[in-house]
Protein backbone atom coordinates (compact mmCIF):
# COMPACT_ATOMS: atom_id res chain seq x y z
CA UNK A 1 0.00 0.00 0.00
CA UNK A 2 1.63 3.47 -0.99
CA UNK A 3 -0.08 5.48 1.76
CA UNK A 4 1.90 8.33 0.34
CA UNK A 5 0.27 8.26 -3.21
CA UNK A 6 -2.93 7.61 -1.21
CA UNK A 7 -2.62 10.66 0.54
CA UNK A 8 -1.88 12.89 -2.48
CA UNK A 9 -4.66 11.29 -4.25
CA UNK A 10 -7.25 12.12 -1.48
CA UNK A 11 -7.53 16.47 -2.33
CA UNK A 12 -7.88 15.29 -6.12
CA UNK A 13 -10.42 12.96 -5.72
CA UNK A 14 -12.39 14.41 -3.42
CA UNK A 15 -12.10 17.79 -5.42
CA UNK A 16 -14.06 15.81 -8.34
CA UNK A 17 -16.71 14.44 -6.36
CA UNK A 18 -17.04 18.51 -4.83
CA UNK A 19 -16.81 20.49 -8.45
CA UNK A 20 -18.39 17.12 -10.16
CA UNK A 21 -20.21 14.51 -8.79
CA UNK A 22 -22.04 17.06 -5.97
CA UNK A 23 -22.94 19.72 -8.64
CA UNK A 24 -24.24 16.97 -11.34
CA UNK A 25 -26.53 15.67 -8.65
CA UNK A 26 -28.14 18.67 -7.54
CA UNK A 27 -28.56 19.78 -10.83
CA UNK A 28 -30.21 16.73 -12.25
CA UNK A 29 -32.59 16.23 -9.22
CA UNK A 30 -33.87 19.64 -9.33
CA UNK A 31 -34.50 18.95 -12.82
CA UNK A 32 -36.37 15.63 -12.60
CA UNK A 33 -38.15 16.30 -9.95
CA UNK A 34 -40.07 19.17 -12.14
CA UNK A 35 -40.06 16.53 -14.57
CA UNK A 36 -41.57 14.26 -11.88
CA UNK A 37 -44.27 16.64 -10.77
CA UNK A 38 -45.18 16.97 -14.48
CA UNK A 39 -45.41 13.40 -15.26
CA UNK A 40 -47.11 12.26 -12.34
CA UNK A 41 -50.15 14.63 -13.12
CA UNK A 42 -49.93 13.62 -16.12
CA UNK A 43 -50.88 9.89 -14.53
CA UNK A 44 -53.36 11.44 -12.70
CA UNK A 45 -55.10 13.01 -15.36
CA UNK A 46 -58.36 11.80 -16.23
CA UNK A 47 -57.25 12.57 -20.16
CA UNK A 48 -56.67 9.15 -20.81
CA UNK A 49 -54.40 10.05 -23.90
CA UNK A 50 -52.21 12.47 -21.22
CA UNK A 51 -52.22 9.60 -18.71
CA UNK A 52 -51.30 6.97 -21.01
CA UNK A 53 -48.41 9.21 -21.63
CA UNK A 54 -47.34 9.37 -17.96
CA UNK A 55 -47.24 6.10 -17.80
CA UNK A 56 -45.49 4.95 -21.09
CA UNK A 57 -42.70 7.76 -20.17
CA UNK A 58 -42.45 5.91 -16.60
CA UNK A 59 -42.19 2.52 -18.44
CA UNK A 60 -39.20 3.22 -20.91
CA UNK A 61 -37.35 4.99 -18.24
CA UNK A 62 -37.41 2.09 -15.61
CA UNK A 63 -37.13 -0.77 -18.07
CA UNK A 64 -33.99 0.70 -19.39
CA UNK A 65 -30.17 0.84 -17.56
CA UNK A 66 -29.35 4.10 -17.00
CA UNK A 67 -25.73 3.66 -18.71
CA UNK A 68 -28.02 2.68 -21.58
CA UNK A 69 -29.86 5.71 -21.48
CA UNK A 70 -26.44 7.59 -21.08
CA UNK A 71 -25.11 5.96 -24.31
CA UNK A 72 -27.78 6.88 -26.24
CA UNK A 73 -27.98 10.94 -25.51
CA UNK A 74 -24.08 11.19 -25.69
CA UNK A 75 -22.74 8.94 -28.35
CA UNK A 76 -26.53 8.32 -29.98
CA UNK A 77 -27.58 11.43 -30.56
CA UNK A 78 -24.80 12.69 -32.76
CA UNK A 79 -26.27 10.25 -35.60
CA UNK A 80 -29.25 12.47 -35.83
CA UNK A 81 -26.81 15.70 -36.10
CA UNK A 82 -27.67 16.80 -32.04
CA UNK A 83 -24.06 16.81 -30.58
CA UNK A 84 -24.36 17.43 -27.12
CA UNK A 85 -21.03 18.23 -24.79
CA UNK A 86 -20.35 15.82 -21.88
CA UNK A 87 -21.71 17.98 -19.23
CA UNK A 88 -25.23 18.82 -20.46
CA UNK A 89 -25.68 15.33 -21.77
CA UNK A 90 -25.19 13.87 -18.07
CA UNK A 91 -27.37 16.47 -16.90
CA UNK A 92 -30.26 15.64 -19.56
CA UNK A 93 -29.85 11.72 -19.03
CA UNK A 94 -30.12 11.92 -15.08
CA UNK A 95 -33.10 14.34 -15.15
CA UNK A 96 -34.68 12.05 -17.28
CA UNK A 97 -33.68 9.11 -15.04
CA UNK A 98 -34.85 10.83 -11.97
CA UNK A 99 -38.02 12.10 -13.32
CA UNK A 100 -38.98 8.37 -14.27
CA UNK A 101 -38.54 7.70 -10.88
CA UNK A 102 -39.31 10.28 -8.38
CA UNK A 103 -42.88 10.66 -10.68
CA UNK A 104 -44.27 7.48 -8.57
CA UNK A 105 -43.16 8.75 -5.96
CA UNK A 106 -44.68 11.71 -6.37
CA UNK A 107 -47.65 10.32 -7.85
CA UNK A 108 -48.10 8.17 -4.68
CA UNK A 109 -47.63 10.75 -2.18
CA UNK A 110 -50.41 12.78 -4.03
CA UNK A 111 -52.90 9.67 -3.49
CA UNK A 112 -51.93 9.60 -0.04
CA UNK A 113 -53.47 12.91 1.12
CA UNK A 114 -56.80 11.92 2.09
CA UNK A 115 -60.19 13.61 -0.41
CA UNK A 116 -61.12 15.41 2.49
CA UNK A 117 -58.13 17.80 1.93
CA UNK A 118 -58.91 18.63 -1.58
CA UNK A 119 -62.40 19.35 -0.36
CA UNK A 120 -61.85 21.26 2.26
CA UNK A 121 -59.49 23.34 -0.07
CA UNK A 122 -62.49 23.57 -2.68
CA UNK A 123 -64.97 24.70 -0.01
CA UNK A 124 -62.76 26.99 0.93
CA UNK A 125 -62.76 28.77 -2.65
CA UNK A 126 -59.85 27.41 -4.03
CA UNK A 127 -59.86 25.79 -7.82
CA UNK A 128 -58.26 22.69 -8.23
CA UNK A 129 -54.43 24.29 -9.12
CA UNK A 130 -54.87 26.18 -5.94
CA UNK A 131 -55.30 23.52 -3.72
CA UNK A 132 -52.63 21.25 -5.17
CA UNK A 133 -50.04 23.79 -4.51
CA UNK A 134 -51.21 25.41 -0.91
CA UNK A 135 -52.80 22.47 0.11
CA UNK A 136 -51.93 18.75 -1.26
CA UNK A 137 -48.52 19.09 -2.35
CA UNK A 138 -47.11 20.33 0.81
CA UNK A 139 -48.42 16.98 2.58
CA UNK A 140 -47.35 14.59 -0.51
CA UNK A 141 -43.89 16.49 0.08
CA UNK A 142 -43.91 15.29 3.88
CA UNK A 143 -44.73 11.85 2.57
CA UNK A 144 -42.26 11.81 -0.34
CA UNK A 145 -38.90 12.93 1.54
CA UNK A 146 -38.05 9.39 2.40
CA UNK A 147 -38.33 7.91 -1.01
CA UNK A 148 -36.97 10.75 -2.61
CA UNK A 149 -33.82 10.77 -0.54
CA UNK A 150 -33.02 7.38 -1.37
CA UNK A 151 -33.82 8.71 -5.21
CA UNK A 152 -31.37 11.39 -4.64
CA UNK A 153 -28.29 9.20 -2.61
CA UNK A 154 -28.81 6.36 -5.30
CA UNK A 155 -28.14 9.33 -7.69
CA UNK A 156 -25.06 10.40 -5.79
CA UNK A 157 -23.42 7.43 -6.68
CA UNK A 158 -25.03 6.80 -10.48
CA UNK A 159 -23.63 9.84 -11.48
CA UNK A 160 -20.23 7.65 -11.40
CA UNK A 161 -21.53 6.67 -14.85
CA UNK A 162 -20.34 9.90 -16.09
CA UNK A 163 -17.68 9.31 -16.28
CA UNK A 164 -17.88 6.98 -19.42
CA UNK A 165 -19.38 10.12 -20.96
CA UNK A 166 -16.04 12.25 -20.06
CA UNK A 167 -17.39 14.07 -17.46
CA UNK A 168 -14.43 14.58 -14.82
CA UNK A 169 -16.69 13.80 -11.75
CA UNK A 170 -14.60 11.74 -8.94
CA UNK A 171 -14.80 8.26 -10.41
CA UNK A 172 -13.01 10.16 -13.35
CA UNK A 173 -10.35 11.57 -11.50
CA UNK A 174 -9.92 8.71 -9.39
CA UNK A 175 -9.37 6.70 -12.90
CA UNK A 176 -7.10 9.39 -13.88
CA UNK A 177 -4.84 8.81 -11.44
CA UNK A 178 -4.78 5.09 -11.24
CA UNK A 179 -3.83 4.75 -14.72
CA UNK A 180 -0.21 6.32 -13.70
CA UNK A 181 -0.24 3.88 -10.77
CA UNK A 182 -1.42 0.45 -12.28
CA UNK A 183 -0.44 -1.43 -8.90
CA UNK A 184 -2.40 1.08 -6.98
CA UNK A 185 -5.70 0.52 -8.05
CA UNK A 186 -7.36 -0.96 -5.56
CA UNK A 187 -6.20 1.37 -2.92
CA UNK A 188 -6.92 4.30 -4.98
CA UNK A 189 -10.64 2.80 -5.78
CA UNK A 190 -11.12 2.23 -1.76
CA UNK A 191 -10.22 5.56 -1.53
CA UNK A 192 -12.87 6.86 -4.45
CA UNK A 193 -15.31 4.73 -2.73
CA UNK A 194 -14.48 5.86 0.79
CA UNK A 195 -15.31 9.72 0.00
CA UNK A 196 -18.67 8.19 -1.70
CA UNK A 197 -19.51 6.67 1.53
CA UNK A 198 -18.94 9.80 3.32
CA UNK A 199 -21.46 11.62 1.04
CA UNK A 200 -24.19 9.25 1.04
CA UNK A 201 -23.69 8.68 5.41
CA UNK A 202 -23.64 12.65 5.61
CA UNK A 203 -26.92 12.67 3.44
CA UNK A 204 -28.91 10.22 5.22
CA UNK A 205 -27.99 12.20 7.99
CA UNK A 206 -29.38 15.11 6.56
CA UNK A 207 -32.25 13.06 5.51
CA UNK A 208 -33.57 11.98 8.96
CA UNK A 209 -33.14 15.89 10.24
CA UNK A 210 -35.37 16.94 7.00
CA UNK A 211 -38.11 14.25 7.89
CA UNK A 212 -37.88 15.38 11.40
CA UNK A 213 -38.84 18.91 10.79
CA UNK A 214 -41.23 17.81 8.52
CA UNK A 215 -43.06 15.92 10.95
CA UNK A 216 -43.53 18.79 13.57
CA UNK A 217 -47.26 19.06 12.53
CA UNK A 218 -48.04 15.22 12.65
CA UNK A 219 -49.40 13.68 15.52
CA UNK A 220 -47.16 10.67 16.85
CA UNK B 1 -82.62 45.01 -3.90
CA UNK B 2 -83.05 46.97 -0.51
CA UNK B 3 -83.44 46.76 2.95
CA UNK B 4 -86.91 47.21 2.96
CA UNK B 5 -87.43 44.05 1.20
CA UNK B 6 -86.57 42.21 4.42
CA UNK B 7 -89.36 39.93 5.98
CA UNK B 8 -87.57 39.30 9.34
CA UNK B 9 -88.31 36.25 10.08
CA UNK B 10 -87.71 35.05 13.26
CA UNK B 11 -86.84 36.83 16.82
CA UNK B 12 -83.67 39.19 15.88
CA UNK B 13 -80.20 38.19 16.42
CA UNK B 14 -77.31 41.18 17.89
CA UNK B 15 -77.35 43.29 14.80
CA UNK B 16 -73.67 43.60 14.24
CA UNK B 17 -73.06 39.61 13.14
CA UNK B 18 -74.41 39.43 10.09
CA UNK B 19 -73.43 41.17 6.78
CA UNK B 20 -76.14 43.85 6.56
CA UNK B 21 -77.31 42.50 2.79
CA UNK B 22 -77.70 39.27 4.66
CA UNK B 23 -79.98 40.52 7.19
CA UNK B 24 -81.88 43.38 5.51
CA UNK B 25 -83.18 39.46 3.26
CA UNK B 26 -83.99 37.47 6.43
CA UNK B 27 -86.79 35.23 5.58
CA UNK B 28 -86.21 35.28 2.07
CA UNK B 29 -85.42 32.41 -0.14
CA UNK B 30 -81.82 31.35 -0.15
CA UNK B 31 -81.65 28.54 -1.84
CA UNK B 32 -84.00 26.78 -3.85
CA UNK B 33 -83.85 22.84 -4.76
CA UNK B 34 -86.27 21.19 -6.81
CA UNK B 35 -86.31 17.23 -7.69
CA UNK B 36 -82.60 16.50 -7.32
CA UNK B 37 -81.27 13.18 -8.23
CA UNK B 38 -78.07 11.69 -8.21
CA UNK B 39 -76.88 7.67 -9.27
CA UNK B 40 -73.34 6.52 -8.09
CA UNK B 41 -73.04 3.80 -10.40
CA UNK B 42 -76.30 1.78 -10.47
CA UNK B 43 -76.73 3.02 -6.63
CA UNK B 44 -80.07 5.47 -7.08
CA UNK B 45 -79.07 7.30 -3.75
CA UNK B 46 -81.01 10.86 -4.55
CA UNK B 47 -84.76 10.67 -5.91
CA UNK B 48 -86.06 13.59 -6.04
CA UNK B 49 -85.11 15.58 -3.02
CA UNK B 50 -86.85 19.04 -2.53
CA UNK B 51 -85.34 21.76 -0.12
CA UNK B 52 -85.65 25.42 0.60
CA UNK B 53 -83.48 27.14 2.19
CA UNK B 54 -84.86 30.69 4.01
CA UNK B 55 -81.96 33.56 5.06
CA UNK B 56 -81.73 33.19 8.68
CA UNK B 57 -83.49 29.46 9.47
CA UNK B 58 -81.41 26.35 10.22
CA UNK B 59 -82.84 23.24 8.64
CA UNK B 60 -81.50 19.80 10.08
CA UNK B 61 -81.31 16.57 8.09
CA UNK B 62 -82.04 13.13 9.77
CA UNK B 63 -82.46 9.87 8.84
CA UNK B 64 -80.58 6.42 8.81
CA UNK B 65 -77.07 6.03 7.57
CA UNK B 66 -77.01 5.67 3.57
CA UNK B 67 -80.16 7.34 2.98
CA UNK B 68 -78.07 10.63 0.89
CA UNK B 69 -77.94 13.20 3.91
CA UNK B 70 -74.34 13.83 3.00
CA UNK B 71 -75.30 13.83 -0.43
CA UNK B 72 -77.80 16.60 -0.19
CA UNK B 73 -75.47 18.40 1.68
CA UNK B 74 -72.22 18.36 -0.89
CA UNK B 75 -74.74 19.24 -3.91
CA UNK B 76 -75.65 22.36 -1.85
CA UNK B 77 -71.97 23.53 -2.56
CA UNK B 78 -70.99 21.54 -5.43
CA UNK B 79 -68.90 19.08 -4.61
CA UNK B 80 -71.42 16.57 -5.46
CA UNK B 81 -72.64 16.82 -8.53
CA UNK B 82 -76.40 15.36 -9.56
CA UNK B 83 -77.76 14.05 -12.19
CA UNK B 84 -81.29 16.10 -12.49
CA UNK B 85 -82.91 18.72 -10.89
CA UNK B 86 -82.40 22.29 -10.00
CA UNK B 87 -80.51 24.90 -7.52
CA UNK B 88 -81.49 28.37 -7.17
CA UNK B 89 -79.44 30.48 -5.21
CA UNK B 90 -80.70 34.29 -4.52
CA UNK B 91 -78.22 36.58 -6.19
CA UNK B 92 -75.17 36.84 -3.98
CA UNK B 93 -74.24 39.68 -1.03
CA UNK B 94 -71.71 40.73 -3.16
CA UNK B 95 -73.97 41.23 -6.07
CA UNK B 96 -76.06 42.98 -4.22
CA UNK B 97 -73.41 45.36 -2.34
CA UNK B 98 -71.82 46.25 -6.05
CA UNK B 99 -75.08 46.77 -7.88
CA UNK B 100 -72.87 44.77 -10.81
CA UNK B 101 -74.07 41.82 -12.60
CA UNK B 102 -71.32 38.57 -12.21
CA UNK B 103 -70.47 37.10 -14.71
CA UNK B 104 -72.55 33.96 -14.05
CA UNK B 105 -75.36 35.80 -13.49
CA UNK B 106 -76.58 39.40 -14.38
CA UNK B 107 -77.75 41.43 -11.61
CA UNK B 108 -80.71 40.89 -9.76
CA UNK B 109 -81.13 37.46 -11.13
CA UNK B 110 -80.99 34.62 -9.43
CA UNK B 111 -78.65 31.63 -10.29
CA UNK B 112 -79.86 28.66 -11.39
CA UNK B 113 -77.51 25.32 -11.88
CA UNK B 114 -80.14 22.93 -13.95
CA UNK B 115 -78.13 19.49 -13.56
CA UNK B 116 -79.55 18.22 -16.43
CA UNK B 117 -77.70 20.19 -18.33
CA UNK B 118 -73.77 20.58 -18.54
CA UNK B 119 -73.04 22.61 -15.15
CA UNK B 120 -69.91 25.34 -15.95
CA UNK B 121 -67.31 25.86 -13.81
CA UNK B 122 -68.24 29.20 -13.11
CA UNK B 123 -71.59 28.46 -11.75
CA UNK B 124 -69.97 25.57 -9.94
CA UNK B 125 -67.94 28.55 -8.50
CA UNK B 126 -70.59 31.03 -7.92
CA UNK B 127 -72.57 28.62 -6.16
CA UNK B 128 -69.74 27.57 -3.50
CA UNK B 129 -68.60 31.11 -3.19
CA UNK B 130 -71.88 31.42 -1.15
CA UNK B 131 -71.69 28.97 1.72
CA UNK B 132 -68.91 27.14 4.07
CA UNK B 133 -69.13 23.59 5.01
CA UNK B 134 -68.06 22.31 8.18
CA UNK B 135 -67.38 18.45 7.93
CA UNK B 136 -68.11 15.20 10.03
CA UNK B 137 -63.78 14.92 10.43
CA UNK B 138 -62.83 18.61 10.90
CA UNK B 139 -60.25 18.23 7.70
CA UNK B 140 -57.90 20.85 9.12
CA UNK B 141 -54.77 21.47 6.74
CA UNK B 142 -52.43 19.67 9.28
CA UNK B 143 -49.47 21.60 7.93
CA UNK B 144 -50.69 25.17 8.67
CA UNK B 145 -51.39 26.40 12.28
CA UNK B 146 -55.19 26.70 13.13
CA UNK B 147 -54.41 30.68 12.22
CA UNK B 148 -53.51 30.12 8.82
CA UNK B 149 -56.19 27.59 8.65
CA UNK B 150 -58.34 30.33 9.52
CA UNK B 151 -56.76 32.88 7.55
CA UNK B 152 -56.37 30.50 4.24
CA UNK B 153 -59.99 31.21 1.93
CA UNK B 154 -60.10 34.68 3.22
CA UNK B 155 -56.52 35.57 2.13
CA UNK B 156 -55.87 33.47 -0.54
CA UNK B 157 -59.12 33.24 -2.50
CA UNK B 158 -60.79 36.56 -1.42
CA UNK B 159 -57.60 38.96 -1.41
CA UNK B 160 -58.42 39.89 2.22
CA UNK B 161 -55.24 42.03 3.59
CA UNK B 162 -53.49 40.02 5.66
CA UNK B 163 -53.51 41.75 8.49
CA UNK B 164 -57.21 42.17 8.52
CA UNK B 165 -57.73 39.03 7.82
CA UNK B 166 -55.43 37.85 11.02
CA UNK B 167 -57.10 40.52 12.98
CA UNK B 168 -60.73 39.04 12.20
CA UNK B 169 -59.77 35.47 12.61
CA UNK B 170 -58.27 36.35 15.80
CA UNK B 171 -61.56 37.56 17.39
CA UNK B 172 -63.71 34.82 15.91
CA UNK B 173 -61.17 32.60 17.33
CA UNK B 174 -62.10 34.63 20.85
CA UNK B 175 -65.16 33.63 20.27
CA UNK B 176 -64.99 29.93 20.86
CA UNK B 177 -62.74 30.43 23.14
CA UNK B 178 -59.82 29.09 21.17
CA UNK B 179 -57.40 32.81 20.70
CA UNK B 180 -54.66 31.62 23.17
CA UNK B 181 -53.88 28.13 20.23
CA UNK B 182 -53.77 30.45 17.09
CA UNK B 183 -50.12 29.24 16.55
CA UNK B 184 -51.05 25.35 17.72
CA UNK B 185 -50.95 22.80 14.78
CA UNK B 186 -54.59 20.59 14.54
CA UNK B 187 -53.17 17.92 16.02
CA UNK B 188 -52.29 19.54 18.77
CA UNK B 189 -56.19 20.14 19.84
CA UNK B 190 -58.67 17.93 20.97
CA UNK B 191 -61.54 16.85 19.10
CA UNK B 192 -63.72 19.88 20.10
CA UNK B 193 -60.88 22.17 19.45
CA UNK B 194 -60.65 21.08 16.21
CA UNK B 195 -64.01 21.23 15.36
CA UNK B 196 -64.94 24.65 16.34
CA UNK B 197 -61.46 25.44 14.71
CA UNK B 198 -63.17 23.90 11.87
CA UNK B 199 -66.61 26.32 12.52
CA UNK B 200 -64.31 29.49 12.69
CA UNK B 201 -62.55 28.38 9.45
CA UNK B 202 -66.08 28.16 7.81
CA UNK B 203 -66.93 31.65 9.74
CA UNK B 204 -64.06 33.26 8.35
CA UNK B 205 -65.39 33.21 4.48
CA UNK B 206 -68.35 35.43 5.36
CA UNK B 207 -70.48 32.73 4.10
CA UNK B 208 -74.18 33.03 3.06
CA UNK B 209 -74.39 29.83 4.06
CA UNK B 210 -72.90 27.64 6.62
CA UNK B 211 -72.62 23.47 5.86
CA UNK B 212 -72.92 21.07 8.77
CA UNK B 213 -72.11 17.28 8.01
CA UNK B 214 -72.51 15.60 11.34
CA UNK B 215 -69.96 17.77 12.86
CA UNK B 216 -70.03 15.91 16.17
CA UNK B 217 -70.22 12.20 15.28
CA UNK B 218 -66.98 11.85 15.41
CA UNK B 219 -66.07 13.01 18.38
CA UNK B 220 -66.16 11.80 21.92
CA UNK B 221 -69.17 12.27 24.08
CA UNK B 222 -67.96 14.35 26.24
CA UNK B 223 -66.60 17.43 23.40
CA UNK B 224 -69.84 17.40 22.02
CA UNK B 225 -71.91 19.56 23.95
CA UNK B 226 -68.56 22.34 23.18
CA UNK B 227 -69.38 22.06 19.45
CA UNK B 228 -72.98 22.07 19.96
CA UNK B 229 -73.00 25.20 22.41
CA UNK B 230 -70.86 27.32 19.75
CA UNK B 231 -73.52 26.20 16.68
CA UNK B 232 -76.72 27.02 18.96
CA UNK B 233 -75.20 30.72 19.07
CA UNK B 234 -74.68 31.09 15.76
CA UNK B 235 -78.55 30.00 14.84
CA UNK B 236 -79.51 32.44 17.46
CA UNK B 237 -77.55 35.06 15.77
CA UNK B 238 -79.00 34.59 12.47
CA UNK B 239 -76.94 32.43 10.71
CA UNK B 240 -78.24 30.72 8.13
CA UNK B 241 -77.41 27.31 8.53
CA UNK B 242 -77.82 23.10 7.12
CA UNK B 243 -77.00 20.48 9.20
CA UNK B 244 -76.51 16.62 8.90
CA UNK B 245 -77.03 15.74 12.02
CA UNK B 246 -78.25 12.45 15.00
CA UNK B 247 -78.27 15.23 18.26
CA UNK B 248 -82.56 15.37 18.25
CA UNK B 249 -82.07 17.39 21.39
CA UNK B 250 -80.22 19.89 19.19
CA UNK B 251 -82.49 19.92 15.97
CA UNK B 252 -85.49 20.65 18.29
CA UNK B 253 -84.16 23.42 20.12
CA UNK B 254 -82.31 25.11 17.08
CA UNK B 255 -83.92 23.54 13.56
CA UNK B 256 -86.57 25.39 12.07
CA UNK B 257 -87.28 22.83 10.07
CA UNK B 258 -86.38 18.92 9.84
CA UNK B 259 -86.42 17.01 7.03
CA UNK B 260 -86.30 13.13 7.58
CA UNK B 261 -84.40 11.16 4.75
CA UNK B 262 -84.44 7.86 3.92
CA UNK B 263 -83.65 5.39 0.38
CA UNK B 264 -82.91 9.09 -0.86
CA UNK B 265 -85.95 10.84 -0.46
CA UNK B 266 -88.16 13.13 2.33
CA UNK B 267 -90.15 10.90 3.83
CA UNK B 268 -91.50 13.76 6.41
CA UNK B 269 -90.55 17.25 7.41
CA UNK B 270 -91.84 20.11 9.37
CA UNK B 271 -91.01 21.78 12.53
CA UNK B 272 -88.91 19.39 14.95
CA UNK B 273 -91.26 19.72 18.19
CA UNK B 274 -94.20 18.31 16.19
CA UNK B 275 -92.47 15.73 13.99
CA UNK B 276 -90.54 14.47 17.52
CA UNK B 277 -93.52 14.04 19.46
CA UNK B 278 -95.94 12.92 16.89
CA UNK B 279 -94.25 11.94 13.74
CA UNK B 280 -96.78 11.10 10.69
CA UNK B 281 -95.38 8.59 9.00
CA UNK B 282 -94.22 5.23 10.55
CA UNK B 283 -90.75 5.29 9.13
CA UNK B 284 -89.97 8.53 10.72
CA UNK B 285 -91.36 7.53 13.70
CA UNK B 286 -89.48 4.33 14.20
CA UNK B 287 -86.40 5.75 13.42
CA UNK B 288 -86.85 8.13 15.96
CA UNK B 289 -87.74 5.45 17.90
CA UNK B 290 -84.08 3.48 17.12
CA UNK B 291 -82.37 6.91 18.38
CA UNK B 292 -83.89 7.53 21.36
CA UNK B 293 -84.12 3.40 22.26
CA UNK B 294 -81.15 1.85 20.37
CA UNK B 295 -80.83 -1.10 22.84
CA UNK B 296 -84.57 -2.50 21.94
N1 LIG C 1 -68.57 9.18 -3.92
C1 LIG C 1 -69.42 8.13 -3.84
N2 LIG C 1 -69.27 7.09 -4.68
C2 LIG C 1 -70.11 6.04 -4.63
N3 LIG C 1 -71.16 5.93 -3.79
C3 LIG C 1 -71.37 6.95 -2.93
C4 LIG C 1 -70.50 8.09 -2.90
N4 LIG C 1 -70.95 8.93 -1.95
C5 LIG C 1 -72.03 8.34 -1.39
N5 LIG C 1 -72.29 7.15 -1.97
C6 LIG C 1 -73.40 6.26 -1.65
O1 LIG C 1 -74.57 7.03 -1.65
C7 LIG C 1 -75.42 6.61 -0.60
C8 LIG C 1 -75.79 7.79 0.24
O2 LIG C 1 -74.63 8.28 0.85
P1 LIG C 1 -74.63 9.53 1.79
O3 LIG C 1 -75.20 10.70 1.08
O4 LIG C 1 -73.25 9.66 2.31
O5 LIG C 1 -75.63 9.11 2.95
P2 LIG C 1 -75.69 9.58 4.46
O6 LIG C 1 -74.91 10.83 4.61
O7 LIG C 1 -77.15 9.77 4.71
O8 LIG C 1 -75.15 8.46 5.29
C9 LIG C 1 -74.71 5.49 0.13
O9 LIG C 1 -75.20 4.29 -0.33
C10 LIG C 1 -73.28 5.70 -0.26
O10 LIG C 1 -72.62 4.45 -0.28
MG1 LIG D 1 -73.26 11.22 5.86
Amino acid sequence: MDWELARNAFWPILSGGLTGTIPLTLVSFAIGLVIALFVALLRLSPNVILAWIGTAYVSVIRGTPLLVQLFIVFYGLPNLGVVIDPWPSAIVAFSLNVGGYAAEIVRAAILSVPRGQWEAGYTVGMGTARTLRRIVLPQAARVSVPPLSNTFISLVKDTSLASTILVTEEFRKAQEIAAGNPDQILLLYLEAALIYWIFCTALAAGQSALEKRLDRYVAH
Amino acid sequence: MSPTDATGAGPEGPGDVLEPEDRARRGTPLLTVRGLHKTFGDNHVLRGIDLEVRRGSVTALIGPSGSGKTTVLRSLNGLAMPDAGTITAAPSRRQVRRGVPDAESPAGEPLTLDFSRKITKQQRFALRDRSAMVFQQHNLFPHRTVLQNVIEGPVQVQRVPRAEATWRATELLERVGLAEKRDAYPHELSGGQQQRVGIVRALALRPELLLFDEPTSALDPELVGEVLAVMKELADEGWTMVVVTHELQFARAVADEVLFLDGGVVVERGNPERMFREPRRERTRQFLHRLLHPME
